[in-house]
């Protein structure tokens, strides 16, 4: 047992280490280790800007999606190789933030859906930055249940016409390309009449709104689709078999292993050692250490799950189900550090913005935003359900709607 | 990276399931149980064999001489089997304060035996209530004898030595406490068995009249080697407690799969679903704590004093929670004595008190972090 690379990995290691050394965009260093929490902001500079540039110079280099193969724009690298660029590449993986969508599920459902035609063609714009992709899955009657989509694709000659609506789309205000899962065929069982697509954002139709959400902010989006034609030479896979093709795009958001979700820990620590109540040190308190040290093992906890997890790459095995605990346990915790953190700030707590008595109001802003964190990208339950019965063998839910045609299941509860 | 333990390792892990799958089903836990013995005699004499007593007992002192990340795996599966033997005592506390502190006399002494399973050994640090603290222990040492009483002592009532920490000076500070070696065979000793929460391991109360006592490490280091002591036995009870929480959860797994209620099985309705999650997100955490305290402990590190305190505290946490839901999703049938469920309750509550409890480890690992953070 030990932490220590192989040979072949130190030496990647340092290749890696030498080439952010010499081409990251240093100015941004600090503003950005700052920022642990949601999307990332540069005060002076747009955040996809800056993101693209330091994503072409990657591309040059061939550091961008190093884990593809070679013609598709990648390095052919290895899994445990991936892991160690992203440990190098360190506070400027964050600039990666528009890309990662493309890179973790739209490129991937490509590379294993598309054509090679396809593949050469879109995939080395998507990994050098050059063209951004989003994902369009949920919809206002489909979130967890993403099989209920209702958006419609008719076929027309060579082409598809799609109406509807979908939403929760990060990044749609500046994606060039979108992966689509459409609804063709109402009168089957609901997961059996779905087809994906890819189509180019700018298509005619296409609009996109920004939604404001709970915490104030504007980070995602509906996207209206009204005759919007697409050719079927966009389509991945068959007719019908969207559900299938999903999977692949599903199964690769899960697969993030090394990326270090935020949990508030070091935040709540800090704030703890520095905070005088009226009979001392926060950190002093029995109540506030028993928190603290709870917390502070469910933190640690979870990077060493992710260790186990580097560990198996390194050995070329394929690492277990323990990495699907991550943001089921880092979301509840950022909501709770929050909350008691607030809770700790008295009266003054009630204060956002840069007030000094609330640290310039990093846990209100914290306490606003984890909601969201246990809702983005699988809820606490639907990632409760994928342990027990992927992790555990219980059974699935039993579904009511399983083989009934999608046009006859209710849409109203009452 | 290779966070894992080794191929041998987990060969060693399988071996020690498999033996304990054998010698110590829950029936024979049960003998213990029901107190028609007050421990495993045949499961500790086949556990000499197999040589997992002296497994990190150095080959010199009759020990297999392999290390701490194999008597890591080893306490995994005594956990798992929820093992009525004075595995802990013996073997991560007295055998440990020995290879810490013993002098070459007393290791010759002492660890062969332990190896062989001829001596059962134990610490005898609490005085009642409260944690493990200087200021708790009040038995007194002078002129080689002790005065005083310790309770509770887990396997005190069947052991052959145990370690002693004793009051050798009254300024207040840490080096007021030494420790020392009392033969419990030697007379001297009155040992009162006392009834606990986990009757498959033994409690009792030992009292000290002008005992005679030999010293084990220099006068006023006792605090000291305790504290590496209690480290170590952290990180090795962890492993007990993963073990027990990964079987507790599999006990509640394996019910919901079988239970048929409402025409459907129980672990088919998200409410029991939700919950047996919810034990594998906690024994997961606990398990890769675990493995930073193994890594830490089997290489000295500096890190131990933390990692042995978030070990501790995870799988305290772990153990109890799966223990408690694996009860539940049983529903009135985890409430009998005839199913299994209440022995690994019992344990759980029981392992969580052992070292000191989950709030005074709790306050340890904060204490540790502000100083890692301070350097």
């Amino acid at each position: 047992m030990n932490f220590d690379d192989t040979p072949q990995e130190a030496e990647f290691r340092a290749t890696a280490r030498k080439w952010v050394a010499a081409n990251a965009p240093k100015e941004f260093e600090e503003e950005l280790s700052k920022s642990s929490l949601g999307r990332i902001r540069l005060a002076k500079h747009d955040m996809v800007e800056v993101g693209k540039a330091w994503q072409k110079k990657k591309a040059e280099g061939g550091w961008a999606c190093l884990h593809w193969p070679k013609e598709y724009g990648g390095r052919g690298a290895t899994p445990i190789e991936k892991v160690i660029w992203q440990q190098e590449e360190g506070v400027y993986g964050k600039l990666t933030q528009p890309f990662q969508i493309g890179e973790g599920m739209c490129g991937p459902t490509v590379m294993a859906w598309g054509s090679e035609e396809h593949k050469r063609h879109y995939l080395p714009k998507l990994a050098s930055g050059e063209q951004i992709w989003c994902q369009l899955f949920s919809e206002p009657a489909g979130g967890s249940d993403v099989a209920g989509l209702r958006t419609r694709a008719e076929k027309q000659g060579d082409n598809w016409i799609i109406n509807g609506q979908k939403i929760w789309t990060s990044g749609a205000h500046y994606s060039d390309y979108g992966l689509l899962i459409t609804r063709t065929d109402p009168n089957v069982p609901k997961h059996k009449g779905l087809t994906m697509f890819f189509l180019d954002m700018k298509s005619k139709g296409v609009e996109v709104r920004p939604i404001k959400q709970a915490n104030g902010m504007q980070e995602f989006n509906e996207v209206y689709f009204t005759d919007v034609v697409i050719p079927d030479s966009q389509r991945l896979g068959a007719v019908g078999e969207g559900w299938n093709v999903s999977l692949t795009t599903l199964m690769n958001e899960r697969m993030s292993i090394g990326a270090r979700l935020a949990t508030g820990v070091p935040e709540m620590f800090e704030f703890c050692s520095n905070l005088m109540l009226e009979d001392g040190l926060a950190i002093d308190d029995p109540a506030v250490r028993s928190k603290l040290a709870t917390w502070a093992v469910k933190s640690n906890g979870l990077k060493y799950t992710s260790y186990r997890a580097i560990s198996a790459l390194s050995k070329g095995e394929r690492p277990g189900p323990e990495n699907s605990i991550g943001k089921l346990v880092s979301g509840t915790m950022l909501q709770d550090i929050a909350a008691y953190a607030m809770d700790l700030q008295g009266a003054a707590g009630v204060l956002t913005g840069d007030a000094e008595e609330t640290v310039q109001g990093q846990f209100q802003q914290m306490l606003l935003s984890s909601p969201g964190m246990r809702i983005a990208g699988g809820t606490d339950e639907i990632l409760r359900n994928i342990i027990a019965e992927r992790v555990l063998g219980l059974p699935g839910d039993i579904r009511v709607d399983k083989d009934v045609p999608f046009n006859k299941i209710p849409t109203k509860g009452r | 990276m290779n966070f894992d333990f080794s191929d041998d390792q987990k060969q060693l892990r399988d071996q020690a399931r498999k033996f304990l799958a054998e010698k110590c089903s829950p029936k024979a836990v049960r003998v213990v149980l029901d107190g028609k013995a007050p421990y495993d005699k045949e499961l500790w004499k086949g556990l000499a064999e197999m040589g997992f007593l002296g497994v990190a007992i150095p080959e010199e002192f009759g020990g297999a001489g392999a290390g701490h990340l194999e008597l890591c795996v080893i306490a995994e599966e005594m956990g798992r089997a929820n093992a009525p033997v004075p595995f802990s005592s013996t073997v991560y506390l007295a055998a440990e304060a020995l290879l810490i502190a013993g002098s070459d006399a007393q290791k010759k002494k002492w660890l062969p035996a332990i190896a062989s399973g001829e001596a059962i050994g134990t610490l005898a640090l609490f005085e009642g209530k409260g944690n493990p603290a200087p200021k708790n222990i009040k038995l007194v040492a002078s002129g080689g004898t002790l005065n005083g009483v310790k309770k509770p002592v887990a396997d005190g009532a069947i052991a052959d030595f145990a370690v002693v920490a004793a009051r050798t000076g009254s300024t207040g500070r840490e080096n007021d406490i030494s420790l020392f070696i009392v033969d419990l065979k030697a007379g001297g000793v009155e040992v009162k068995s006392l009834t606990n929460l986990d009757p498959t391991r033994g409690q009792a109360e030992l009292t000290f009249k002008n005992t005679k006592a030999e010293p084990l490490g220099a006068a006023g280091e006792g605090w000291s080697i305790l504290s590496q002591v209690l480290d170590r036995a952290a990180v090795l009870c962890a492993f007990e407690q993963v073990g027990g929480s990964d079987r507790a959860l599999e006990m509640g797994r394996d019910y919901a799969l079988d239970r048929i209620a409402f025409g459907r099985p129980i672990g088919s309705f998200q409410a029991v679903k939700h919950m047996l999650a919810d034990m594998y997100v906690s024994a997961t955490l606990a398990r890769s704590n675990s493995y930073y305290g193994a890594w830490a402990l089997s290489t000295n590190a500096s890190e131990l004093p933390e990692a042995a305190a978030a070990a501790r505290i995870s799988a305290t946490q772990a153990f109890q929670h799966c223990a408690k839901n694996n009860i539940q999703v049983h529903g009135g049938m985890g409430f009998t004595w005839e199913f299994d469920c209440h022995m690994y309750y019992r344990r759980a509550n029981a392992m969580a008190l052992g070292l000191g409890s989950l709030s005074y480890w709790e306050d340890q690992l904060i204490d540790r972090m502000r100083k890692k953070n301070a350097a």
